[in-house]
């Protein structure tokens, strides 16, 4: 059992930084703490590599480590793809924590707590039974809302996300409780194996009723719409290494809770399970990139654009289930695969976005894109790595966010046709909105690039910015990285996700194969060929660049003053900021947004027609907080002020309360009886 | 010639797109707004003029804003080399063009996508007020062509059960009635506003304005002078020309070489060029009679085209 050594130790290896994270001298805890961490990725990652290797699964149990349940491990193939995931986003984002700690945020606690979440977040996907997936998710969700409140004492901000962040997570933990709990009382036994066998008994409404219940509980973790509110809260609070963390692993996992649980449990369901599904994406994407389109808090921005890349691997999973439910099992294997390329590389790219913000942050003091500006000529490595995560995640060839959304679209595009009245006024939809949400994308990205990153600095902050140390560039580089080579060469990971299809939808053939570097869809005509795109592209660049060269009379460029319309002197408030470059996209859809604008215009005292001064406010909430969670919270408010008037402080009155009770219980019970 | 290898003919072939996308695509705008000032009761310029004017403008000095990046000469090449790659597996004088297997009609507008996302962020390179308003419009206006468009390639997909841009030419050259389909109509008509917007002409964006408040374009890349404001203009005038080529070729994809031989490549050339040549003119026309809508009232129209597109996938369940 080497294997299941590889899990073991792996686990130690994390508990065991975490623990010196928190006994070691301030000078060593960090590095201490960081190669552990690296030491236990490396292990779990070898451990599921084997997995998708070979495709036989790691089992492991042991009885007396939890009481009462004992501790299951069980590392499928489907499991071992997310174990890689977390594993590609925590060894960079423990890298940039190096850097990060020197600016603060070394803590203790801290450098305790950040590797058990590393560790849980590594374990969660390989649980094998009911208990023990529990007391990890619970770990997880612990441990990452210790993380947010680490910089409690410099915002206000950090306490109420993180208490709407315990809220939800505790919320969706309790909902996945319930449901698994249903699972297991009918299975007979709370193994993950024991469900998977006795679930297709269930009825249909229980089945159904479960589905629904463990969906919203995940939801909630992966950021859904309506369940999303805590994410552009929590993430921009987090530490930057920790947002990567919770923004490109921890994300993840909801997706994978619903999987594991729609598919690989539950064995599929109806239609109508997955058209839900489908509608939750879409709304996601949409709700998602359209607030990333008017954010100008560079994090908020992308925790926004977090729950509009999960709500397009949703739609990916809906679509795979829609198609299973109607007997296309190569479709349905293709949506799958589509889902989770997706997802492997939304950790990529935003793991990368998410440690650039962290390391702007670091060099200005601030997010805010509105004071921001200039910075690729400040710090030009930090900039071109931020300019190549975005053009990733706006899905530009030949990047990786293109190869997840070319499958998710031959997905759609082949489903249009599959005959069935479901996917037939679902798929033009779902095209639809995927193609509204890579619209908003780029707007999102050219202005998180464009005003963040060029044109002059809006601050002092923005303008003394320098370059941040060379682990925090080393750990965006590894991320963007990753996002080149899944971009340029994905049939590098295609088998593996192939393997994890198989392991959710048994019975389900091979949806692609690989022509050397090429991507064929089997069954179905389509080709890509991302490795002969990039070559392409970069041959025509440098025949332009050459062209130029050869044809231009004077190829040095002289250096100019920019067009002023005549005006003498530019200032950085001539630029467009944020808030305008967002205007249009805002006043488009204003009837979702609903901007609150405020104009204040002061007028000279002597005459009307002229102005002493003009205040602008322009603030976009978020209208499903407005509307769905206000409303509750001013409830549960108002509920409370009344109860005071039951609490006047007389014993007497207690001891009163105290016998109504019992006169009442003594009532209830002689009416049982 | 038939003893040359398939592939090295479709190489030439290929080649030979390119070359005339980058020389047809000057003259074609040339030809338009020869076409517009003569309905205007004016002489105009010769149908050449843009040819000479970039050869004017790579006679000028470069010139390149203060605050400026390595981005904002990036973009123009970026810009003319992912037209070129576009030129080179999109079927517009053969349907057997060189990497035609990954020629995608996805593919083909996520390539498109890269040089006008890099225009718009060098729009906000130099740090100035039009270039940011230019960009913050452009990209607006890319977002809300984005469904139209997307859900248009599904329609059109839907004869040849496949995205790929070589299969549906030799489908519909296989089964001409389905260009009358409704569903092909329907999804035509949308792409043809969509490919209008993408490249702001009129009603969407003005070319020839220079008054800056209206200007989208225009404004983007004001800070553009010389040899790089060639690069944009060609790649500009390139991609109008693709985006036509690509849209003659589903409607009437009749005289497009099937092989790589010479003569059949020369032929179909001849055959894209009076296609284009046409829609151009009628492009014109409809120029003339046309004002410059608002920027707000352009959702409106996009709208429209999605709304055509979804017609076109419905009509084509409903036929089915």
């Amino acid at each position: 059992m080497t294997d299941g050594t590889l899990i073991v130790a792996g686990a130690a290896l994390g508990l065991g930084a975490g623990v010196s994270g928190a006994a070691l001298p301030r000078r060593f805890r960090v590095t201490a703490a960081a190669t552990l961490v690296w030491g236990a990725c490396a292990l779990e990652a070898a451990a599921a590599v084997h997995v998708l290797a070979t495709g036989h699964p790691i089992v492991l149990r042991s009885a007396e480590l939890l009481p009462f349940t004992g501790v299951d491990l069980v590392l499928n193939p489907l499991g071992a793809l997310f174990v890689l995931l977390v594993a590609i986003v925590a060894v960079p984002a423990t890298l940039h924590g190096i850097g990060y700690a020197q600016h603060g945020s070394a803590t203790r606690s801290a450098t305790c707590v950040f590797p058990i979440f590393v560790t849980t977040l590594l374990l969660v996907p390989s649980a094998g039974s009911v208990a023990t997936f529990m007391v990890l998710w619970e770990l997880m969700a612990l441990t990452s809302l210790v993380l947010v409140l680490v910089d409690h004492g410099r915002s206000q901000a950090a306490q109420s996300a993180a208490a709407w962040y315990a809220v939800f997570t505790q919320g969706g933990a309790a909902l996945i409780l319930v449901g698994l709990l249903v699972l297991a009382a009918h299975a007979n036994g709370q193994s993950f194996a024991a469900i998977a066998h006795h679930a297709r008994h269930l009825a249909p409404a229980v089945r159904g009723l479960v589905f629904v219940v463990v969906l919203v509980g995940f939801g909630s973790k992966a950021g859904v719409v309506p369940f999303h509110v805590w994410l552009p809260k929590a993430h921009p609070e987090a530490p930057s290494p920790v947002s990567a963390l919770m923004s490109g692993a921890m994300v993840a996992l909801g997706v994978y809770g619903i999987v594991l649980v729609g598919d690989d449990l539950l064995g599929g369901g109806p239609v109508w399970w997955w058209l839900v599904v489908l509608g939750l994406g879409g709304a996601s994407a949409l709700f998602g990139s359209l607030h990333a389109a008017s954010s100008t808090d560079l994090k908020r921005l992308l925790a926004y654009s977090t729950t509009d890349n999960i709500g397009l691997a949703l739609l990916a999973l809906g679509a795979s289930g829609l198609f299973e439910a109607t007997r296309h099992p190569l479709l349905a294997s293709l949506g799958l695969v589509a889902a989770l390329v997706l997802v492997l590389n939304h950790a990529a790219f935003k793991g990368a976005l998410f440690l650039s913000a962290g390391s702007v942050q670091v060099a200005t003091g601030t997010r805010d894109l509105d004071q921001l500006g200039g910075l690729l000529r400040r710090m030009p490595q930090t900039g071109a790595l931020f300019l190549v995560a975005a053009a990733a995640i706006t899905a530009l060839p030949p990047l990786n966010g293109f190869i997840g959304e070319w499958l998710l679209f031959q997905a759609l595009l082949h489903g249009a046709a599959s005959g069935n009245t479901a996917s037939d006024i679902a798929v033009p939809l779902a095209v639809a909105a995927m193609a509204l949400t890579a619209g908003l994308t780029v707007v999102a990205f050219v202005k998180a690039v464009g005003i963040g990153f060029l044109g002059r600095p809006r601050s002092e902050a923005a303008d003394g910015a320098v370059e941040v140390p060379i682990t925090m560039r080393l750990a965006v580089g590894l991320l963007v990285g990753a996002c080149i080579v899944l971009g340029v060469i994905p049939t590098l990971v295609f088998p593996a996700v192939e393997r994890a299809v198989k392991t959710a939808l048994p019975g389900v053939g091979t949806a692609l194969l690989a022509h050397g570097v090429d991507v064929q869809l089997v069954g179905l005509r389509g080709v890509l060929a991302p490795a002969t795109l990039a070559g392409t592209m970069t041959v025509a660049v440098l025949v332009v660049l050459m062209l130029r060269r050869v044809l231009a009379h004077q190829p040095a460029p002289r250096v100019v003053e920019a067009w002023g319309c005549g005006r003498q002197l530019q200032t950085a408030r001539m630029q467009y900021t944020a808030t305008s470059f967002a205007e249009p996209v805002q006043r488009v859809f204003d009837d979702v947004l609903r901007p609150v604008q405020d104009l204040d215009v002061s007028h000279v005292a002597e005459s009307r027609y002229y102005i002493e001064a003009a205040t602008f406010h322009n603030a976009v909430d978020d209208g499903i907080e407005r509307g769905l969670y206000r409303p509750v919270i001013g409830a549960v408010r108002r509920w409370g002020q009344a109860a005071r008037a039951l609490q006047p402080g007389s014993v007497h009155r207690y001891l009163g309360y105290g016998l109504g009770a019992l006169v009442l219980m003594l009532a209830a019970l002689a009416m049982i009886a | 010639m038939s003893g040359i290898s398939p592939m090295i003919g479709a190489g030439i072939a290929s080649g030979v797109q390119v070359v005339a996308v980058g020389v047809g695509g000057p003259m074609l705008v040339g030809a338009m707004r020869k076409v517009r000032c003569r309905l205007e009761g004016r002489v105009g310029p010769p149908i050449l003029q843009p040819l000479v004017d970039i050869r004017k403008l790579f006679r000028k000095q470069r010139l390149r804003p203060d605050q400026a990046t390595w981005i904002f000469p990036l973009a123009p090449v970026a810009l003319v080399a992912t037209v070129a790659v576009a030129a080179v597996i999109t079927p517009l004088a053969t349907t057997r063009p060189a990497l035609g297997s990954g020629s995608d009609l996805f593919v083909l507008v996520y390539l498109l996508l890269v040089g006008s996302t890099l225009l718009a962020l060098a729009g906000l390179d130099a740090g100035t007020a039009f270039g940011g308003m230019g960009s913050s419009r452009a990209v607006t206006i890319g977002a809300l062509a984005e469904p139209a468009l997307l859900v248009t390639i599904l329609a059109l997909s839907a004869t040849a059960h496949s995205s790929n841009l070589p299969a549906i030419v030799r489908a519909t050259l296989g089964d001409p009635g389905s260009v009358a389909t409704p569903q092909r109509l329907f999804a035509l008509g949308s792409l043809l506003i969509v490919i209008v917007a993408e490249s702001g002409r009129l009603p969407v964006d003005n070319p020839a304005t220079h008054l800056e408040l209206t200007m989208v374009h225009e404004a983007m890349i004001l800070e553009y002078a010389g040899p790089d404001l060639a690069l944009v203009t060609v790649g500009e005038a390139m991609r109008l020309t693709l985006l036509l080529g690509v849209f003659v070729n589903l409607v009437a994809p009749w005289g497009v070489a099937t092989t790589t031989h010479v003569s059949a490549i020369a032929i179909g050339l001849g055959a894209l060029g009076a296609k284009v040549a046409v829609v151009g003119v009628v492009l014109a026309v409809f120029e003339v009679s046309m004002a410059k809508v608002r920027l707000f009232r352009i959702p409106e129209l996009l709208a429209g085209a999605f709304v055509l597109a979804l017609l076109g996938v419905v009509s084509g369940l409903v036929v089915r």
